[in-house]
């Protein structure tokens, strides 16, 4: 596979230097003089000083049979334009943009970037995670399909706890797909039985999230919702 | 007409006071707050904005909702480009202009129909003509080719007597 990569910063390096070792070729363009200079020198012919931004730069490094655009500076325009030029005027058929605003994900996939990666909302998830509140978690968005995967874990007092699922009515913006129970995995059927403790997985979409929040955690719970960052 | 300018330079600077001069309702958004000197005493406080103008909360704070036309003109074309597509996809403006100094990127997003200036292009233009087409050129203060006179921005304030 041929991957051209915008940005040579951290990501850009080890994204080059371990796709390089995964027997891909690579491409990594470095806007700045001195750390192109840097990158060429351990990374050979595989970085090249030039800025992504730019078609004649683009057109050079023959991105027109790239399978695949990164881009990942530490600019979200940047990035944007990056995708868009590569997709617009070579016809990249994937393009990656890092997204360091993650209030700018939705925007990116709205105007025809394939794959958003957001560092700051993935560890904002991890943090989340770790929270041992009972709450639901985003785990995993799939933007385009517009649904998350979230966990939420039922809690003592839960109005949902000794029903079993069918009871719940649980639309279908509600897609229950995993409990796990202790070391138990089950996968949830119309009679499964809801109990304390129990973790549930669904895929939501955003006013799914909100049902079933309010079936488990109770009306009061309302307020208990997390920033989407 | 209710306009937003991102980016107080020059030109941002100048748009700002000759709309403001015709009676236009003008915000105008920067990073820096020093940029807002290049209006002026007299320009409204109120209309002016401090912010990334990528970031959907400032194009509120400046009005983007309720807006008939929003014009990009920072130094980055990247920035420029990534606003206008903000205004245009998520509050819908109905006039939306760029200033896109590399004349392929301005190719490229006029293609996905994105409206936009290119000085570049703009200014070899006039130097051509200049050149080789010099009574094609004009004098207006309000042009912009002055035969061998200064044009002091506070010309915009002032009616025009010459044509």
């Amino acid at each position: 596979m041929y991957i051209v990569i915008g940005g040579g910063g951290q990501v850009g390096y080890y994204l080059a230097r371990e796709s390089l070792r995964n027997g891909h070729e690579v491409l990594l363009l470095e806007k700045s003089p001195a750390r192109a200079d840097q990158l060429i020198e351990e990374l050979g012919p595989a970085a090249m000083r030039g800025d992504a931004c730019e078609a004649r730069v683009m057109a050079e490094v023959g991105v027109d049979r790239a399978d695949v655009v990164i881009a990942v500076t530490g600019d979200d325009e940047d990035n944007l334009v990056i995708c868009q030029m590569a997709k617009a005027r070579f016809h990249v058929p994937r393009t990656i943009a890092r997204v360091n605003n993650p209030r700018n994900d939705k925007l990116f996939i709205s105007l025809g970037i394939d794959v958003t990666i957001s560092p700051t909302r993935t560890i904002l998830h991890m943090i989340e995670a770790e929270i041992p509140h009972h709450t639901l978690v985003p785990l995993m968005t799939l933007s385009r399909a517009g649904l998350s995967l979230v966990e939420l874990t039922v809690p003592p007092d839960s109005p949902a706890s000794g029903h079993i699922l069918r009871q719940l009515e649980l639309p279908s913006s509600v897609n229950l797909v995993l409990i796990v129970r202790g070391a138990e995995n089950i996968t949830p059927t119309g009679d499964t039985v809801i109990r304390p403790e129990d973790h549930l997985f669904a895929l939501v979409t955003e006013d799914g999230g909100a049902i079933l929040r309010r079936t488990i955690l109770g009306e009061e719970a309302e307020e208990e919702i997390l920033p989407q960052a | 007409m209710k306009v937003v300018i991102l980016g107080c330079g020059r030109v941002g600077a100048a748009l700002a006071k000759l709309l403001t001069v015709e009676g236009h309702d003008v915000t105008i958004i920067d990073q820096s707050s020093d940029a807002f000197n290049r209006l002026g005493q007299d320009f409204p406080h109120e209309k002016l904005v401090l912010g990334d103008g990528t970031d959907e909360e400032v194009l509120r704070r400046a009005g983007i909702e309720t807006a008939d036309a929003f014009v990009a003109v920072t130094n980055g074309d990247n920035r420029n480009i990534m606003a206008a597509q903000i205004v245009r996809e998520q509050f819908n403006v109905p006039k939306v202009v760029s200033r896109i100094y590399d004349p392929i990127r301005q190719e490229t997003y006029n293609g996905m129909g994105l409206e936009s200036i290119c000085p570049t292009i703009v200014g070899a233009k006039l130097f051509h003509d200049a050149l080789l087409h010099p009574s094609r050129a004009t004098t207006s203060p309000t042009q912009s080719i002055a035969h061998g006179r200064s044009v002091p921005l506070t010309h915009f304030d002032q009616k025009r007597t010459e044509s």
